[in-house]
């Protein structure tokens, strides 16, 4: 064979060099080309806390629809499972941007969504949380990394106020509370923010005992005996939906009914503890960030959920969930392109001011918080949630003190 | 704190402890004997739970009813199990045994996924919420009758191994497999017999823990460690073992939710089988293997 042969001339060294320059183009104009928008949405759909991820996904399944109507561009929905545990959270986020998600939008959990927001990072994809409470998340210098829910900070804040508001028009107010809590991020960070903040809203409580407790706990009935050993006045409760189902069942055994369950955080108001404990789930306050029912979007994510799942009420994880998808398909918008810079640049300026939840609307402060959130409260009551505060999203009065179980038939 | 709150404690721990011991029981029987250590001992226990609330659910049959007949067909399943998947993995290394109960687990967990979804599911019986009041102490009645069928599972087992010509021979297999073959015995059925026992023993705990607790997919791997820890404490393969290493896992947990932290609780469990495998490694009521 002649050597020659084997040298690539000029002619050739360009066709490859173009052909090089092609392939490593293609991406790029592949995405300015524009089509949905690929969206890896991690929720814990498994795990203990599957029955709230679960929920969380009804606010994605109505989604679709209520984009079209905004006029917004469509989403493609890649669904991965965090499994209510953190390194596979992170492991899910790695393989969902692997296999092309260009934005991510999750995960419910503090402990979850901070493994993912290290990696949305490391990786240059934006992600934009739907729920997620613990403050660290946006004060790490992330670039990529949007919220629009309350940290615990906000949360606690709102809370505060949203309880005294309460306290106002019910003319009454607990003196004592038993604090009980869960110990993951999500409820270190609130006990934190609980000790730092309650001097400075002059809450008319004190905290007689504060319990914490495995967010997976089997059994809480030690826990319940030594909340109602303080004989405190009412429960102040930082938790889920396992351990709410888990209290409630031990209240009523135990023949303990406080003046008032104050939960600031889930669980108290999920579809599935009001569907599993029917009246024994009325009278708990859930003060936490939820949405305007006065509001227009509001009531068109009401008829959505009503039409696809009939009989349950529409909640947190519904909305806020809904919203982090109205943020990502606004951005992609304005952005016209995949490209993860420009998507995390259009998030930035995000301003939509017709939203669902309480508050002026979403924008993003410069370590990506949505920091205008208002939080609210609500009361189950008869199988529904009523929003009691603030007064401008109010549609009922809060009732007090609760209802004894043991006269519940 | 008043002394009646170290008693409801105490009695709560207790029942706990013995619903626990029920649990672990199934596990011990199982090693006892046949030797494998059944790594899907708390993915078991979730059928038997899916039985129990599908049961209820559509036909309201209570759990306490349903109990034995759930444990007849956790038996079936089990000598099945055993006749024809696990026993030829008898003679085989430890690690061969070892991953395929692991991933009989994975693989009921992830069936249990697909067909009841991962919401939690719940037996809501008439007395789901009622409990008794003995002077200060208020005692959980669906605690109560689980723990009672734990004392009398095994106490009905214990008389089965120790006064019945087939609990003899079982643990004939048990003290010296060759023997045994010598001696005539069908070692292979007595084994499948054993194990299918050992899944009647998880068939009742389970349907007794839907009385106590939610019904999850997930609830598997959990329960798996949790008798484990219970059955090495008490002593593997011995029965009373496994039920004094609930009630002692139970007391624990509750004493030291009560008196520490709750976020201790299982700290604290853990502790305990740390203490019995440095002094005690065969487990309080378990014999020294040579």
């Amino acid at each position: 064979m002649n050597s020659t042969h084997m040298l690539p001339n000029r002619r050739h060294l360009l066709a490859g060099t173009a052909a090089i320059a092609a392939t490593v183009a293609a991406p790029a104009i592949l995405r300015a080309q524009g089509g949905p928008l690929k969206v890896g949405m991690l929720l814990p759909r498994s795990g203990f806390e599957a029955g709230i991820g679960q929920d969380c996904q009804r606010g994605v399944d109505i989604t679709p629809g209520i984009l079209k109507s905004l006029g917004l561009p469509e989403l493609t929905i890649i669904n991965g499972d965090t499994e209510s545990n953190v390194d596979t959270a992170r492991e899910h986020a790695e393989k969902l941007i692997s296999d092309g998600a260009q934005l991510l939008v999750g995960a419910f959990d503090s402990g979850q969504t901070t493994a993912i927001a290290q990696v949305a990072e490391q990786k240059g994809i934006p992600l934009v949380i739907n729920i997620a409470g613990a403050p660290d998340i946006t004060e790490q210098g992330y670039k990529f990394v949007f919220r629009n829910f309350p940290t615990a900070p906000m949360l606690t804040r709102d809370g505060f106020l949203a309880q005294k508001a309460v306290f106002d028009i019910v003319g009454k107010a607990p003196k004592t509370v038993a604090f009980m809590r869960v110990n993951d991020t999500f409820g270190t960070a609130m006990s934190k923010a609980f000790a730092a903040m309650m001097p400075k809203f002059n809450m008319p409580y004190t905290i007689a005992d504060e319990i914490s407790y495995d967010p997976a706990a089997r059994d809480l009935s030690v826990e319940v005996t030594k909340a109602k050993a303080t004989n405190a006045d009412a429960i102040l409760v930082v938790g889920r939906l396992n351990d709410a189902m888990l209290i409630t069942r031990e209240l009523v055994k135990q023949r303990w009914t406080p003046q008032a369950i104050l939960s600031v955080g889930p669980g108290w108001y999920e579809d599935q503890y009001i569907k599993t404990l029917g009246k024994l789930s009325d009278g708990p306050m859930s003060f936490v960030p939820w949405y305007d029912p006065n509001k227009k979007l509001s009531k068109a994510l009401e008829d959505a959920l009503a039409a696809k799942y009939p009989g349950i009420n529409l909640n947190t994880n519904h909305v806020y969930t809904f919203e982090a998808l109205l943020v990502a398909a606004d951005a992609y918008k304005r952005a016209g392109s995949t490209d993860p810079k420009a998507l995390a640049d259009a998030v930035r300026t995000t301003n939509i001011t017709d939203n669902a939840s309480i508050g002026p609307g979403i924008s993003f402060n410069a370590k990506g918080q949505n920091d205008k959130i208002i939080g609210g409260g609500i009361q189950n009551r008869g199988g529904k949630l009523i929003t009691i505060a603030p007064k401008e999203a109010a549609n009922g009065q809060p009732v007090w003190p609760m209802k004894s179980y043991q006269d519940r038939a | 704190m008043g002394l009646d709150v170290y008693l409801n404690v105490a009695v709560a721990g207790v029942l706990t402890g013995l619903v626990y011991g029920l649990m672990a029981l199934g596990l011990s029987v199982i090693f006892g004997v046949v030797r494998v250590v059944n790594f899907a001992h708390g993915e078991m226990m979730s059928i038997a739970m899916y039985i129990a609330v599908v049961l209820f659910s559509s036909f309201h049959l209570d759990p306490l009813v349903m109990l034995v007949p759930i444990a007849a067909v956790m038996f079936v399943f089990g000598y099945a199990l055993q006749a024809g998947l696990i026993n030829p993995f008898i003679t085989r290394p430890e690690h061969s045994q070892f991953l395929l109960v692991v991933a009989l687990a994975i693989i009921i967990v992830n069936a249990l996924l697909i067909i009841f979804g991962p919401d939690a599911r719940t037996v809501q019986t008439s007395y789901a919420y009622d409990s008794f009041e003995i002077g200060p102490v208020i005692v959980d009645a669906s605690k109560t009758y689980a723990a009672a069928a734990a004392i009398v599972v095994t106490a009905a087992l214990f008389a089965f191994f120790r006064f019945t010509l087939l609990g003899k021979a079982i643990r004939a297999c048990a003290d010296n497999y060759t023997g045994a073959l010598v001696v005539g015995l069908n070692v292979n059925r007595l084994y499948a017999l054993t194990f299918g026992l050992g899944a009647a023993c998880v068939g009742a705990a389970g349907t007794m823990m839907t009385l106590i607790t939610d019904v999850t997919p997930a609830l598997g791997p959990g329960y798996t460690l949790l008798a484990f820890v219970i059955v090495i404490t008490g002593g593997l393969g011995s029965m009373p073992g496994a039920l004094i290493g609930g009630l002692l896992i139970g007391l624990t947990e509750a004493l030291a939710g009560l008196l520490f932290t709750p976020s201790a609780k299982s700290m604290f469990a853990f502790g305990i089988l740390v203490l019995v495998l440095l002094f005690r490694p065969q487990g309080i009521l378990g014999r020294r293997l040579t």
